[in-house]
């Protein structure tokens, strides 16, 4: 639909379009002279702030409480292991996750009189767990839980602090989704709704694919969230050791932190490539709606 | 030969203001009904109405004799009796253009997808379509796009169809093939009520022109009389308009 000169399509050299994929860091438009002066004032700057850190009178101090080799080679394989337990946290929370807010978002979507409670309650549910630190949803669940021996539900803390993710999390997602769903024009449903579709099928085939296509980026930041907020497990969950629990026993022993540099670089295993990603994703879909108008 | 549609004193008010002032409008089986009139003036909510995306105020529509405007009207199979296209095409973007056409005779009527896409097959190559199947709506011009929009709400075999303005939003070069798909359409006897600013094109397809003005129908009557002899004075204002902008 654009009729004014954009430059994907256009003036759209690869080269551009990629620099724009690479964001910040990409030289290719600059050509070699640009690449030579990127080098030299980034070794400049890193020098720098490298020689005003190292030449602190606190570095060697710093150094040996955060960056010991030695303590970091005797933590970090097993705090590596112990971070499998926060990516099975995350992937089996994460589908959970994406089906209890989809059917939030279309509980919230239904019109009609006949549904008003489904969307007040939908409502009243997002409103109460998007309001509440998570943190305190993890603490309440997962100490609370367990204590009320509920005959026949499960009283390990990890659970219940499992259960406060998904909790939390599927009213963030939801909102999102929702937004997915009212971005969709309405006369893609009424096209639908034309076709002799009822307004469940035209949903389910036409509006909700096409909202969820346009929100995975800020789905995927959510998630990039919900990876690091499975640390909050370690709270409520003593037996069950993920990665900063683990970072923290060691740190107790001899009150040396590079455990925790050990744990924060697990996560960044995981959190840096995901973040990219979403970049890419977003670039994408940014230059899709540039070059083919109302997609 | 039989009554296709009849409308019996339309009204149709958005937040308080009055789009439709009670219009009166019967057709045949086979005929075809251009409605002509400024923007605004309620060509498209007529439309619109008649296959029931948008409720009447007041009135009442009969589709081939059944009353579609009583209570406890199933509108679902309403719709599926009456296609309507619309001025911008509102495919859906994220299926192939067969998907686009077989998806209401699979979801709707029920047909096995081999059987839906193997007819939507059928009448895209009816339509010059046939290499376009497996392509995204973005991916096909303006008027490419409008053809599908034509064979999608073909495919459910509707018995009217409504066409809204279906080539405005369309490149000048680009009207021609889709008028050309519509006259194909007429003489094979698709009953159609089409609101058109093509004059031209209402000229050579309607079997009755009605002009429409500050939602009412001023003046009716087969289209030579209208055009060359329009007794309204309104509608001659219109016509002139329409001339001195090079569109007749």
């Amino acid at each position: 639909m654009t009729e004014r000169g954009d430059p994907a399509r256009d003036g759209g050299s690869k080269e551009r379009r990629r620099s724009r994929i690479l964001r910040g860091f990409s030289l290719k438009e600059e050509g070699a002279k640009g690449v030579l002066i990127a080098t030299v004032s980034t070794l400049v700057v890193l020098g720098v702030l490298a020689y005003a850190a190292v030449s602190s009178p606190y570095w060697s101090d710093f150094k040996d409480q955060f960056l010991n080799r030695q303590v970091f080679a005797e933590s970090f394989p097993e705090i590596l292991r112990a971070f499998r337990r926060n990516i099975f946290y995350f992937l089996t929370a994460e589908p959970v996750i994406l089906i209890l807010a989809l059917t939030l978002a279309v509980l919230r979507s239904l019109r009609g009189p006949v549904f008003f409670p489904l969307r007040l309650l939908s409502t009243i549910y997002v409103d109460l767990f998007r309001g509440i630190p998570t943190v305190l949803v993890v603490y309440a669940l997962g100490f609370g839980m367990p204590a009320l021996q509920i005959p026949g539900l499960p009283v390990e803390g990890w659970f219940w602090g499992w259960i406060a993710l998904i909790l939390s999390y599927s009213a963030y997602v939801a909102e999102v989704y929702r937004a997915g769903i009212e971005s969709v024009h309405p006369s893609q449903e009424a096209a639908s709704r034309a076709l002799g579709l009822s307004r469940s099928q035209s949903l389910r085939s036409v509006v909700i694919p096409q909202a969820v296509r346009r929100v995975i980026p800020p789905l995927m930041n959510d998630f990039i969230s919900l990876q690091k907020d499975t640390a909050l497990i370690a709270f409520v969950s003593a037996f069950s050791v993920e990665a900063f629990l683990r970072a923290q026993r060691f740190s107790a022993g001899d009150f040396n932190f590079t455990p925790f540099v050990g744990a924060a670089v697990c996560f960044l295993i995981i959190t840096i490539p995901m973040t990219r990603f979403t970049d890419w994703l977003l670039e994408r879909q940014r230059r899709r709606r540039m070059a083919g108008g109302l997609v | 030969m039989s009554e296709a549609i009849r409308l019996d004193g339309i009204h149709k008010s958005f937040d308080g203001l009055e789009v439709l002032k009670g219009i009166d409008l019967a057709l045949d089986e086979h005929q075809v009904v251009c409605l002509i009139g400024a923007s605004g003036s309620g060509k498209s909510t007529l439309l619109r109405c008649v296959n029931l995306l948008e409720p009447v105020d007041a009135g009442r529509i009969w589709i081939h004799g059944t009353e579609i405007t009583a209570q406890g009207v199933d509108r679902n199979a309403v719709r599926r009796q009456v296609g309507i296209v619309f001025q911008s095409f509102n495919l859906f973007p994220h299926m192939t253009v067969i998907r686009n056409v077989s998806l209401a005779p699979t979801k709707v009527l029920k047909h096995r997808r081999d059987v839906a896409e193997a007819q939507a097959r059928e009448l895209l190559a009816r339509f010059g379509l046939a290499d376009k199947a497996e392509e995204y709506p973005d991916r096909l011009s303006g008027g490419q796009q409008q053809r599908v929009a034509i064979v999608r709400a073909l495919a459910m075999d509707p018995d009217v169809l409504l066409l809204d303005e279906i080539t405005s939003a369309l490149d000048p070069e680009l009207v021609a093939e889709v008028l050309d798909v519509i006259r194909g359409l007429a003489q094979q006897g698709m009953t159609m009520v089409i609101a058109t600013h093509e004059m031209g094109f209402a000229r050579d397809v309607a079997s009755r022109v009605c002009f429409l003005d500050d939602g009412r129908i001023l003046e009716e009557g087969p289209p030579e009389r209208m055009f060359s002899n329009p007794t309204n004075e309104r509608t001659k204002r219109f016509l002139d308009r329409i001339i001195a902008a090079g569109r007749m």
